[in-house]
């Protein structure tokens, strides 16, 4: 990649331009971070400090831990319960939303059968229809069998991950030859043996990627549960946030909610900051294997 | 159950591979067992609710009477209400400045990051992507906060300076600032896509270009982008499906500026509006089918546009 000619011209020149480069970037780095730092800080003040003191710099006085205190403790503790639920309904809707996307992916990609083109294409395009279209029929559909305001008002629909069937299907497409499924035909294993001691074992990769996407999709989920839920104990992080944030909004911040909202959103975007620092290699990987078709 | 292997299995094994098609007939089924339980799911959960809703659009609850068979009245009544359209037209004005600012820093980005010339590739790749994995809530609840006149720092520093402070929440204010929200978390997502696209090219490609005397841009502008265009079109696609359904930014706002969004600030919002305010079922169901057309549309427009465009440059 390095030019060979004229090397200290250009590699003083590859220096300067490499110098540009790094500071404009540099500059939508700070962008990036900025609204992540202003939560940090934000976080250690009090509700007078958060109008009293410049919003993108501590105070003297640190008060996250007691934030956190109130956090845990208002209204009983609620947010612990909102948190256990995002938790309990991302776990297992990710799970069961990818083991049945991967199934369907190896099948789209290894089998030939009656069907496959506009069945996949009827799955790739459901991903246009809008939020509304499916969450207020679901809505009502959900209340006549009894299920809205339960855990699986939301988990149910959202074991439903077409984007997954897609990433799976051009995953496995590359990665799995069909020389090794035939030799595995050949001595005689059946299709579900092949599937689950063969290709589940190269789709690991792929897996993981589908679980944390529909993990992070789930967890980050807003509408959905919104409509479905609606016993505040039943409640998402997000749609908990929400409406503590239109209390506040509402109380024209007498209730001292702002720092509550705050330190709960912080609370509440660790664990999948954690989760993307920590595999950051199969975020790249899925991205990867999902913009090659 | 099917771990076991058997006799006709085996007779068939010893008949080699040319047996091989006939068995292959024999399991016409299995695909299908595979693919059973998604597609359970996806009708239950995706294909009946929109059969459902296709459905009771073309009733009407009525106070008197119960319920009727209304025909296409609804759609009729959706294709002259001025607060859906006037939501559509938003977002459109929207996308229009959102998406190409959005996706052409992206596409730098990635063009950068994918040249090599650049120290700290990494600490930018993953600090570009990290907003994607905060929840829109929460990044509309902080930018809010940033944004906000009482406590907001960017007010606190104009104050500081004696300018006059923009009031980011205002009506003229309020759709930049909606879209520098969605901006901030979902550059880095479309950064990561074509990069990765990028990443994928062979490296040859690149040094027969530079043999030939192209310079770096020359070599980005007419060979790269417009072998990743695949994956620019699908970030476009994504982008022009996810501004026409904008519902949780609005939404955290409207309760942060209830003066400045209403309750039909974009179509999605005035969906949730319809069905949970006003209890109107049956019309916000025809709405939802309206805005789903719209952005069949616009998607397929695109794709048109772009077909033509790889046409003629043959």
């Amino acid at each position: 990649m390095t030019p060979v000619a004229g090397k200290t011209t250009s590699s003083r020149k590859l220096r300067r331009k490499r110098g540009i480069n790094t500071i404009l970037l540099f500059i939508f780095l700070i962008y990036s971070f900025l609204p992540l730092f202003y939560l940090i800080v934000s976080s250690t003040k009090s509700n007078a400090e958060l109008f009293s003191s410049f919003g993108l710099w501590f105070t003297s006085a640190f008060h996250l831990f007691s934030n956190l205190r109130e956090v845990f403790t208002h209204d009983d503790g609620i947010y612990l319960n909102w948190l256990w639920n995002t938790a309990y309904y991302s776990v297992v809707s990710a799970v069961g939303a990818t083991f049945v996307a991967t199934i369907a992916g190896y099948a789209f990609a290894k089998f030939r059968f009656r069907g496959r083109t506009p069945l996949f294409a009827l799955i790739l395009g459901s991903i246009m229809i809008p939020q509304t279209a499916l969450a207020i029929p679901l809505y009502l559909l959900l209340s006549k069998v009894a299920l809205v305001n339960t855990p699986l008002a939301f988990i149910l629909p959202s074991l439903v991950f077409p984007f997954g069937v897609y990433l799976m299907r051009v995953y496995a497409e590359q990665s799995i030859p069909d020389e090794l499924l035939d030799a595995a035909r050949v001595d005689g294993a059946g299709e579900f043996r092949i599937f689950f001691r063969v290709a589940l074992r190269i789709l690991a990769p792929g897996f993981v990627t589908v679980l944390l996407f529909s993990f992070v999709f789930t967890w980050n989920n807003y509408f959905l549960p919104l409509i479905v839920l609606n016993d505040p104990t039943l409640y998402t992080i997000t749609v908990g946030l929400a409406a503590w944030n239109s209390q506040a909004s509402a109380g024209g911040g007498a209730q001292a909610l702002f720092p509550l909202i705050i330190t709960g959103s912080l609370v509440g975007i660790v664990p999948i900051i954690v989760a993307f620092l920590f595999l950051q290699r199969f975020w790249q990987g899925g991205l990867t294997f999902g913009s090659l078709k | 159950m099917s771990s076991q292997v058997s006799p006709e299995e085996k007779s068939q094994r010893s008949e080699g591979p040319s047996a091989g098609g006939r068995r292959w007939r024999q399991q016409a089924w299995v695909p299908y067992l595979f693919l059973m339980p998604f597609m359970v799911l996806f009708v239950i959960f995706l294909v009946l609710p929109l059969v459902y809703a296709l459905g009771i659009s073309v009733f009407e609850t009525r106070l008197v009477g119960g319920t009727a068979f209304v025909g296409l009245d609804n759609y009729l009544r959706a294709f002259g209400d001025a607060n859906f359209w006037q939501g559509v037209r938003r977002m459109v004005v929207f996308g229009v400045f959102q998406v190409p600012i959005m996706l052409g820093l992206a596409l730098v980005f990635a063009l950068v990051l994918d040249s090599g010339i650049i120290w700290l590739r990494n600490l930018f790749r993953l600090g570009f992507y990290l907003p994607y994995a905060v929840p829109s809530v929460v990044a509309a609840l902080i930018w809010g906060y940033l944004y906000g006149p009482s406590f907001g720092p960017f007010t606190q520093l104009a104050e500081l300076l004696n300018f006059p402070a923009p009031n980011f929440l205002s009506n003229t204010w309020m759709l930049a600032s909606i879209a520098n929200i969605v901006t901030w978390t979902f550059t880095g997502y479309n950064m990561i896509i074509m990069y990765a696209a990028l990443q994928s090219l062979p490296a040859e490609l690149e040094d027969a270009a530079a043999v030939d005397g192209a310079k770096g841009w020359q070599i980005a502008l007419y060979i790269k982008v417009p072998l990743i265009r695949s994956a620019i079109f699908l970030t476009v696609i994504f982008s022009i499906i996810g501004t026409l359904q904008l519902f949780t930014e609005p939404r955290i706002m409207w309760a942060i500026a209830p003066q400045v969004i209403g309750d039909h600030y974009t179509p999605n919002l005035y969906a949730y509006t319809l069905a949970f305010t006003n209890q109107e079922y049956n019309y916000s169901a025809a709405i939802s089918f309206v805005l789903g057309a719209v952005v069949v549309v616009f998607s397929y427009t695109f794709m048109l546009l772009t077909n033509r465009g790889e046409l003629r440059s043959r």
